[in-house]
């Protein structure tokens, strides 16, 4: 029997029971547009593939145990120390099981990538703004799925409880134990009793291999299928519009695409697996809570809430005989709370402040929203600042700075070098949109030099190409409601009344600023002459004559410009 | 700002851009490396014997930090009681004779020959005893019990040094320098004779069979392969989370920018 | 589209279990119009035609259908270039496989147990896969650009907002399954419902009780106590302050029968710091809590301070004996230790509590009585400032 009669007849038994001919031909030929920036949630979703897979292989030897043992293995210099079975369970992963350490750092390696990609996809997305109606709600599952991919990974690392994770749980209880009411609760019920106790690592495996990974699989189906049922967005193009999609069919291309995606990223964690040493635990010794490493640092996706608590000052305050740690608690939840609420409230606020309530489905290029991305920069400077700031003794020590200099650096870095990127992104987004109207305006300058009869010299510009012409035009901003007039006074539109109203006005202003694309003569055909503000701009166009260029004097008036 | 935006097109102004940054960059780190105050001096205990050449080197190398008669100027403590061992350390170190001042005394290159460097710390034990300078079996690792060192080391010595002796930041631009390059004789002698900011283990506190232990659990650390693959120094997450930025996620954002371009050679 | 055998509809017959293309050629096109051959006789069209499909109306029995308009090109436009371009995927899949098998090999032939041994069977194992990834990425990346043919297909989006008559539709249907179940109309029914639900909704969060023990008064003492000696961690020695002599020294200790205890360790671990004479400087000036702090806690110069930092709880250990300084290596929140270990710098709000220290008969150094405050971390209960 031939393979595709095998195909065929396998297809019609299952057909005859599931009905499937329909729906799998929408799925074989649904269209996907095509950007290398829409890849990199799926190098997250494949890290996550990964990480299931060598996952569940470290399952099968790793014992999840607290007891005591003495060590007689294979890593002779540990010889006769006492250590937890977890950590002694790691070291026989790492050095008696052939291809032990090759899983165990493909999964460190893939649960790094993971975070960083989730980071990239994230960014990406604001950027564009993708998350904008109808992709709020995707938008939001995604704050949560990156959340819970800190803790997966926290609880990941601290699972062989060696000296360096330990510590980073020492830290953790400390931080659950400051919070006002409840902390000592929350640590006592968390480790079953007094720091370290026997429990907490027997809870945290069952979180980490069985809790979250279910609930990351529940809510990345939920993401991925709000997108394939909505469609994906597209980046401004030629034909491309905001009611179609143009892409090449997932049979075979998509299929085949993103295999070859899951290959590379494979391909990645497999060779830094090889050639670079991740989480050497064998280096760093079991736990001991008497113990303590100089240069102690989390994974780095932790590693901005590590700053966060190195950089605060001592406050606390003690009223009627009770802490109010601040200098815990507020590093613990303040930027993470920050970043978190306002990343998740943003779609919402923007639509508040824009009045914009139309689907989007075509992706704004950064520029084009200069305040959007100024903020999203101030965002990822201040978790820059602070993830600096996590590694301020590495950083003293192999930079040869004085240790404290470091962290008052960055203690004022934190207000200054945000506001600072805020101001620089916006101001280079509006000088890239003044180039992209002056390609428009103008066309593009082709070299060539020609001669008028008058003596003049000009150079001829061609019109933009369509492609390019689709990329740089900028739809209508949409315009708040007017008011209406009535009588002698202007009565605003309802969402715009009172002092509500007036900031969000200003605040539209402010969101809103941008250069005006779509002015008389932004065309690509280099027909305009600008509006009149652009000054100095104009200036290449004729040296020394007031005449328009001899290509386009379609209106021929000889105005100055 | 016309001067500026006037000249912006001129075609040197790209580099120029470049240069200022880099100035500021520089100016910026100059400003903030190498900032510490010089270490304070220590009281140490004493005992040893004199030889002549250790005194005629003295004068020559060090008496102009540490006084004619080794009482201790502004520049330098006095050494009178630090001990043979604590002169064996520093000088055959390269930290001693110090080229200036500064928060901390680097590892340098090795000026005196060990024949001088005996008589030098012979002078000064002989000033006023101090420890003795060990001997080749009492420093030997052979034999001893890496297990215990490795309990000792995190006890005592990893919150500077870290885990395995890769060095650590201290306070005012002093540093716990690596043990890469430490001797067995110089680590029980820094032990024993506390060097600068490093806190003094004497032999009744960690005795010398510890000693060994955790020079065993050093020489160990420092001479094991690492099995997976290139240690990064062995810095720890923050130099793995650089590799997963720098080189993981731009490898990815190549292939999918290799994935995603558009005409293969199919079309055309 | 139901193809079941069972379900007979008129003119059905003769296409009564008709095995669908596995008698006739099996490509796609034909199978497609196997399908629409058994949909015609009789049945009316899909309701959401397909334009693409070009259904033909009901009624022309046994005509076959007009054939659908072909969408992507069978072949690549330049075969040339797509015949080099299968020689280079040919070439990475071959690849693929050799390092496949290398992969095998490396498995089967390479030991483990020593850590040179591992080091060189990770580089071999992880070669040989990367390899085979990278080997198939590639393959698959060239055969989709430069074997396929290029294709670009549009197709339209449709508004994501439902049509009025299906937002009708659930509309009725979703009142009249309200209406039906009562529950509106019947306050008690609801009432006893919502009560119903309640204890059940808490019952989850109930069981999670027992997870651990109240704290209670746990956190406020250690296990240190009147006469209890202190041990040099490590050798877990008793330690006489004639030994301990060194000024500048530092070591740590624990309690003695507590070196194995990590519960007991996470909150009792010290260090003992001996200075020399005339350094401590314990007045009431300096000290956080004027007159907490009293000298005869020290024994000769040797002082005793708890090693878990008052931030959140690392081992506070790294002594600069030139400074005097008690650094905590993963804040860096820095204690004076002469002066009590008051804070100078760093997040830590409290100085390192000061272990009462005296001499047993023996001579050796024991504790005078537990902290006489909380060890650790701030929580909510600690009421002192210390």
């Amino acid at each position: 029997m031939s393979i595709d009669r095998a195909l065929s007849g396998t297809g019609n038994w299952l057909d005859e029971r599931f009905r499937g001919a329909k729906g799998l031909r929408a799925v074989f030929r649904k269209l996907y547009p095509d950007h290398w920036t829409f890849l990199l949630g799926e190098v997250a979703l494949y890290s996550f593939v990964i990480l299931l897979l060598t996952g569940t292989f470290l399952t099968l030897f790793f014992k999840p145990s607290m007891t005591e043992i003495v060590y007689h293995g294979t890593y002779v210099k540990l010889d006769g120390v006492k250590m937890s079975e977890a950590y002694a369970s790691t070291l026989k992963i790492s050095f008696d099981v052939r291809g032990g350490l090759l899983m165990r750092q493909i999964h460190h390696w893939a649960a790094d990538l993971f975070v960083a990609a989730i980071l990239a996809h994230m960014l990406r997305i604001f950027f564009t703004g993708a998350y904008r109606k109808p992709r709020e709600v995707n938008w939001l599952i995604g704050l949560v799925l990156f959340t819970l991919a800190l803790l997966e990974g926290l609880f990941g690392y601290s699972l062989p409880d060696d000296l360096l994770s330990g510590a980073g749980l020492r830290i953790t209880q400390g931080v659950l134990q400051s919070i006002p009411i409840v902390g000592t609760y929350l640590s006592f019920f968390l480790f079953g009793g007094q720091y370290p106790g026997h429990s907490i690592i027997p809870r945290m495996y069952i979180l980490h291999v069985l809790l979250i990974p279910g609930i990351f699989l529940a809510l990345i189906g939920a993401h991925i299928f709000i997108m394939y049922h909505q469609k994906h967005t597209q980046m401004p193009s030629k034909g491309r519009t905001n009611t179609n999609v143009v892409g090449a069919p997932a049979w075979p291309y998509f299929a085949v695409k993103t295999t070859a995606l899951f290959l590379f990223v494979f391909a990645a964690v497999t060779l830094a697996s090889t050639f670079v040493q991740i989480n050497p635990i064998w280096i760093y010794g079991p736990y001991n809570p008497l113990a303590i490493s100089s240069g102690s640092q989390p994974d780095f996706y932790m590693g901005f809430l590590e700053g966060s608590l190195r950089i605060m000052p001592a406050w606390q305050w003690v009223i009627f005989g009770h802490t109010f740690a601040f200098n815990v608690f507020i590093p613990a939840l303040l930027p993470l709370g920050l970043i978190m609420t306002g990343a998740a409230l943003w779609p919402f606020l923007e639509q508040w402040i824009t009045g914009d309530k139309r689907e989007h489905h075509v992706n704004d290029r950064p520029r084009n929203a200069p305040t959007r991305t100024g903020l999203g920069m101030a965002a990822v400077a201040f978790y820059g600042v602070l993830w600096a700031e996590g590694a301020n003794d590495v950083i003293a020590q192999h930079l040869d700075i004085s240790l404290y200099l470091v962290t008052w650096i960055a203690r004022i870095a934190i207000f200054v070098v945000p506001v600072l990127a805020y101001i620089i992104t916006k101001r280079i987004c509006l000088g890239l949109q003044r180039k992209d109207l002056h390609l428009l305006e103008h066309g593009v300058e082709t070299g060539i030099i020609r001669q008028l009869p008058s003596g003049e010299f000009i150079e001829e510009t061609r019109p933009v190409s369509d492609e390019a012409l689709a990329k740089l035009a900028r739809p209508e901003p949409l315009a708040l409601p007017a008011g209406r007039a009535d009588g002698e006074e202007e009565v605003p539109a309802r969402g715009m009344r009172g002092g509500v109203g007036r900031v969000k006005a200003r605040l539209n202003k402010v969101l809103t600023e941008s250069v005006p694309m779509n002015g008389h003569g932004a065309d690509g055909r280099g027909n305009g002459h600008g509006p009149d503000e652009h000054g100095a701009e104009h200036a290449r166009a004729a040296i020394g004559s007031p005449e328009p260029r001899a290509d386009d004097s379609a209106d021929g008036s000889g105005s100055p410009h | 700002m016309r001067s500026i935006t006037l000249r912006r097109r001129h075609p040197a102004a790209g580099y120029a851009v470049v240069l200022l940054g880099l100035l500021i960059a520089g100016l910026c780190y100059a400003a903030v490396t190498g900032i510490g105050a010089a270490s304070a001096a220590s009281q140490r205990v004493s005992g040893g014997p004199l030889i002549a050449e250790g005194h005629y080197l003295f004068i020559a190398e060090c008496s102009e930090c540490h006084g004619l008669f080794s009482q201790g100027t502004p520049s330098g403590p006095s050494l009178i009681g630090v001990g043979a061992a604590a002169v064996d350390f520093q000088v055959s170190t390269g930290r001693m004779p110090a080229k200036e001042l500064g928060p901390e005394q680097p590892r340098k290159v090795v000026t005196l020959h060990p024949q001088q460097i005996r008589a030098l710390a012979a002078y000064i034990a002989s000033l006023g005893g101090g420890p003795a300078i060990p001997t080749q079996a009492e420093v030997s690792p052979a034999g001893a019990n890496t297990g215990l060192g490795q309990q000792l080391f995190v006890a005592d010595c990893a919150q500077c040094h870290n885990f395995v002796g890769a060095g650590g930041a201290l306070t005012y631009g002093k540093f716990a320098p690596p043990l890469t390059k430490a001797t067995p004789r110089q680590i029980f002698e820094a032990m024993l004779t506390g060097p600068e900011a490093m806190p003094v283990f004497n032999d009744t506190t960690i005795n010398p069979q510890q000693k060994r232990d955790i020079i065993a659990y050093i020489a160990a650390s420092r001479t094991e392969p690492n099995p997976g693959g290139f240690s990064l120094g062995r810095v720890g997450p923050v130099t793995e989370g650089l590799v997963a930025f720098l080189g993981l996620l731009l490898f990815m954002v190549f292939a999918a920018m290799w994935i995603t371009a558009k005409h293969g050679n199919a079309h055309e | 589209m139901s193809d079941s055998t069972a379900g007979q509809r008129p003119g059905d017959s003769e296409h009564d279990g008709d095995q669908l293309p596995g008698q006739s050629a099996s490509d796609q096109g034909e199978t497609v119009s196997a399908e629409l051959r058994k949909r015609v006789i009789g049945t009316p069209p899909p309701a959401e035609a397909r334009s693409m499909l070009g259904t033909p109306a009901p009624g022309t029995a046994g005509v076959p259908p007009v054939p659908r308009p072909r969408e992507l090109p069978a072949d690549p436009q330049n075969p040339l270039g797509a015949k080099r371009a299968e020689r280079v995927v040919a070439a990475c899949f071959v690849i693929a496989t050799v390092a496949g098998l290398g992969f095998i090999a490396a498995y089967v032939i390479l030991p483990v147990h020593s850590v040179l041994r591992v080091q060189h069977s990770n580089w071999a194992l992880g070669l040989t896969l990367s390899l085979v990834f990278l080997a198939l990425a590639a393959g698959a990346v060239f055969w989709v650009r430069n074997v396929m043919p290029d294709v670009q297909l549009t197709e339209a989006r449709k508004p994501l907002r439902s049509t009025e008559e299906d937002r009708a539709a659930f509309q009725t249907t979703f009142e009249e399954g309200t209406q039906a179940s009562q529950i509106v109309k019947r306050p008690l029914l609801r009432r006893t419902l919502i009560a119903a639900s309640l204890p059940v909704a808490i019952a989850p969060i109930l069981l999670l009780r027992d997870m651990g023990p109240l704290p209670r008064e746990s956190l406020d003492h250690t296990v240190w106590r009147r006469g209890l000696r202190l041990l040099n961690y490590g050798g877990n020695t008793p330690i006489r302050p004639a030994d301990f002599s060194s000024p500048g020294g530092m070591i740590t200790v624990v309690p003695d029968g507590y070196q194995d205890d990590f519960n007991a360790l996470a909150k009792a671990a010290c260090i003992i710091i001996k200075f020399a004479p005339g350094q401590i400087d314990f007045t009431s000036a300096n000290h956080p809590v004027p007159g907490k702090v009293v000298e005869n806690w020290t024994v000769d110069n040797i002082v005793a301070y708890s090693k878990i930092c008052t931030h959140v709880g690392c081992p506070a250990a790294l002594y600069e004996q030139t400074t005097h300084h008690i650094l905590c290596p993963c804040h860096q929140s820095t204690f004076d230790a002469p002066r009590g270990a008051k804070v100078i710098f760093g997040p830590a709000t409290r100085a390192l509590p000061q272990l009462p220290m005296t001499v047993d008969a023996q001579g050796y150094l024991v504790a005078r009585h537990d902290f006489t405050e909380p060890v650790g971390p701030s929580f909510w209960e600690r009421g002192t400032t210390a």
